[in-house]
C-alpha cells in the first residue's frame, strides 16, 4: 500500500535575513512497507521526524532523496498527486484547524466536492461516513459546539467520505481529553477492522499502539525499532533509552520480572497480566 | 458564552422567506432599494411600505426584532433629517433668528427619513432571514459572470465562508489570551484611550501569530482533502430555483413595474 525506499528529507534552516544557517535531516534513510488492511503505529517523541514522515505519505512533502510510493504511484509524479491524496487521507492534530464547513455535514462533504463527486452521491457519502464514526445525530450542528473528540471524529468522517484506501492520523489525540481520545481510537480501529481501511496512527501515547499490527519507533529521523507491539514492549530498557514510556501494566510486569517473578516479556493489557499472575499462583 | 455568538443577525424560524433561494433575496433587496429611489410621491411610498410590510409578515420575524437594528442608525437618521431640514434653500415656512425651515426642506427631510428607514429595514430583513453561509453561496452564484473578466469569485466566497467559520474560534482565543494576560496583571480596562490601545499590543501579537498558524494548518488540511480551487468542483448543496422562487421573481417584477408607474404619476 505505502512503501518508502531510502527516504531522506532535509529542510534548510534560515536566519532572519534568509541566509542558510544549516540543514536539518528530519527523516533519514527510512524504509517502510505497509500492506493493505494493516493497522500501523508510528511512535516517537517530539522532533523524532514522525510527522514529517507522515506528510510524505500523501504528497504534502516531497522526499529530498529516495522514493515514496502510494498504491504503486510515486509521490513525485505531479499528475498523480490528487489521486494519491484521495487514496491516502490525512487527519491532523488540531481539530479546529482542519474543519472547513460551518455545519458538520458541509464539512464532511468538502472532500467529495473537491473531487467533483455528483451532488446526490455526496449526500450518500456524507450519511455513510457520519454513521461510521457515530456522529449522525450531530449532522446539522455547528462544529464550534462540539467537543474535541467529536470534532476529530467529524474530521475522520470528512476523510472517509473521500473513500480512501488508507488513513494517516498525525497525532489525532494529542489535544483531546481521555474520553475523546478513546472515542477517536475506537473509531480508527472500527474503520480498520470493519471497512478494511489501512490505518497509520502516529502518536506518542503508548496505550494507543497496543492494538496495532505493527509498530515503528522513530528517533532522530531513523526507524529505531520495528515489530509487533509485543516485540516492541518487551524491550522496556531500549524504549527508555529512546525517552519513550511503556504502558503502566507492561512496566509493572517488567519491574516484577526484574525482582524475580517468572513473568513473560511484553504484557500489554490488564487482562493478560491478571491471567499471567493467576498462572503463577497455581 | 462566546461560542453562542450569532453572526450577521440571522433569526432562526420557519417561513417562506427563509426558504427562498438566497439569490432571490439578494436580487429582491436590490430591486427594493432601487424602487424606493424611483418612487417620489406619497402613493409610491405607500406601495413600497406595503410591500415591505407584507414581506415582514411572511418572514415571521418579530417586528420588534427588526426595529432593534434601527437604534444604531438613529443618530445617522437624525443628522440627515436635520441637515435637510435646515439647509435646503427655498420658500421659508417659518424663521427663528437665523434658522429657517423651508417647505422643500421639510419635504426632502421626510422623504429622506422614509427612504433610510425602508432601506435599513429591507436589507436587514435579508440578513435576518438568510444564514451567512447561504448569503455567500448566493453571492458567489450571482457574481459568477464576473469570472469572465478574471474576478476570482470562487476564491472570494471561499475566503468569506472561512472567515465566518473562524470568527468564533478567534474570539474564543482572544478571550483566552486576555485572561492569561490579566492573570499576569495586564490592564485592559483603565487608563486613557491611548493607554488602553497600547495595552492591547500584547493581546494582538499572540492573536496574530496564532491566526497565521491556524491559516497554515487549514491550508494544509484543505490541500490534503484535494482542494484545488473552484475548477471541477461540485456542490453538495447546489442552488436550484424551485417554483416558489419563480413566484417570488414574478412578484418582484410586478412590484418594480408598479413602482415605476406610480413614480410617474403626478400628485
Amino acid at each position: 500500500m505505502i512503501r518508502t525506499d531510502k527516504l531522506v528529507f532535509e529542510y534548510i534552516r534560515r536566519d532572519e535575513e534568509g541566509n542558510v544557517e544549516g540543514i536539518t535531516r528530519a527523516v533519514d534513510d527510512v524504509n517502510l512497507d505497509v500492506r493493505p488492511g494493516q493497522f500501523i503505529a508510528i511512535l516517537g517523541h517530539n522532533g523524532s521526524g514522525k510527522s514529517t514522515l507522515a506528510k510524505h505519505f500523501n504528497a504534502l512533502l516531497y522526499p529530498t532523496e529516495g522514493d515514496v510510493t502510494v498504491d504503486g504511484m510515486n509521490t513525485r509524479d505531479a499528475e498523480k498527486i490528487w489521486e494519491i491524496r484521495q487514496e491516502a487521507g490525512m487527519i491532523f492534530q488540531n481539530p479546529d484547524n482542519q474543519i472547513i464547513g460551518q455545519v458538520v455535514e458541509e464539512d464532511v462533504g468538502f472532500g467529495p466536492e473537491n473531487m467533483g463527486v455528483p451532488t446526490e452521491e455526496i449526500w450518500e457519502r456524507v450519511d455513510e461516513s457520519l454513521r461510521a464514526v457515530n456522529m449522525l445525530d450531530f449532522r446539522k450542528s455547528s462544529p464550534n459546539h462540539l467537543s474535541g473528540g467529536q470534532k476529530q471524529r467529524v474530521s475522520i468522517a470528512g476523510v472517509i467520505a473521500m473513500h480512501p484506501k488508507c488513513i494517516i492520523m498525525d497525532e489525532p489525540t494529542a489535544m483531546l481529553d481521555p474520553n475523546g481520545r478513546k472515542d477517536v481510537i475506537r473509531a480508527a480501529r472500527a474503520l480498520n477492522s470493519v471497512e478494511g481501511i489501512t490505518v497509520i496512527l502516529i502518536t506518542h501515547y503508548m496505550e494507543e499502539v497496543i492494538y496495532a499490527d505493527k509498530v515503528f519507533v522513530m528517533d532522530k529521523g531513523h526507524v529505531e525499532m520495528q515489530g509487533t507491539p509485543k516485540e516492541i514492549f518487551s524491550q522496556v530498557d531500549k524504549l527508555k533509552e529512546l525517552r519513550l514510556g511503556v504502558p503502566q501494566v507492561t512496566l509493572l510486569a517488567h519491574e516484577l520480572k526484574k525482582s524475580g517473578l517468572p513473568l513473560p516479556d511484553g504484557i500489554l493489557t490488564k487482562e493478560e497480566f491478571v491471567e499471567e499472575l493467576k498462572k503463577l499462583k497455581r | 458564552m462566546l461560542r453562542d455568538i450569532t453572526l450577521g443577525q440571522y433569526y432562526r424560524t420557519e417561513s417562506v422567506i427563509h426558504k427562498l433561494d438566497p439569490r432571490v433575496k439578494i436580487v429582491g433587496t436590490f430591486v427594493f432599494l432601487v424602487a424606493i429611489f424611483i418612487v417620489n410621491n406619497v402613493l409610491g411610498y405607500v406601495v413600497a411600505g406595503l410591500f415591505l410590510a407584507m414581506n415582514i409578515k411572511l418572514s415571521n420575524v418579530p417586528v420588534k426584532f427588526i426595529f432593534r437594528g434601527m437604534k444604531s442608525i438613529f443618530f445617522l437618521l437624525m443628522i440627515s433629517v436635520v441637515f435637510n431640514l435646515f439647509l435646503t434653500p427655498g420658500e421659508p415656512i417659518f424663521t427663528v433668528w437665523k434658522i429657517k425651515i423651508t417647505d422643500e426642506g421639510l419635504k426632502i427631510a421626510i422623504k429622506m427619513a422614509i427612504r433610510l428607514v425602508f432601506l435599513i429595514t429591507g436589507s436587514s430583513l435579508m440578513t435576518l432571514t438568510t444564514t451567512p453561509n447561504n448569503l455567500t453561496d448566493g453571492l458567489e452564484s450571482l457574481l459568477n459572470p464576473l469570472k469572465l473578466v478574471h474576478v476570482p469569485v470562487h476564491e472570494i466566497s471561499m475566503m468569506m465562508s472561512i472567515a465566518l467559520r473562524f470568527i468564533p474560534i478567534l474570539l474564543e482565543e482572544t478571550d483566552k489570551i486576555m485572561k492569561a494576560q490579566m492573570a499576569r496583571c495586564a490592564d485592559f480596562e483603565s487608563g486613557s484611550l491611548i493607554n488602553r490601545a497600547k495595552n492591547m499590543v500584547p493581546l494582538l501579537v499572540p492573536l496574530f501569530i496564532s491566526a497565521f498558524r491556524r491559516a497554515m494548518d487549514l491550508a494544509m488540511a484543505m490541500e490534503a482533502r484535494c482542494y484545488r480551487g473552484g475548477e471541477g468542483r461540485t456542490k453538495m448543496k447546489p442552488l436550484v430555483y424551485c417554483s416558489r422562487d419563480r413566484v417570488a421573481y414574478a412578484v418582484l417584477v410586478l412590484f418594480l413595474i408598479i413602482c415605476i408607474v406610480v413614480g410617474r404619476l403626478k400628485f
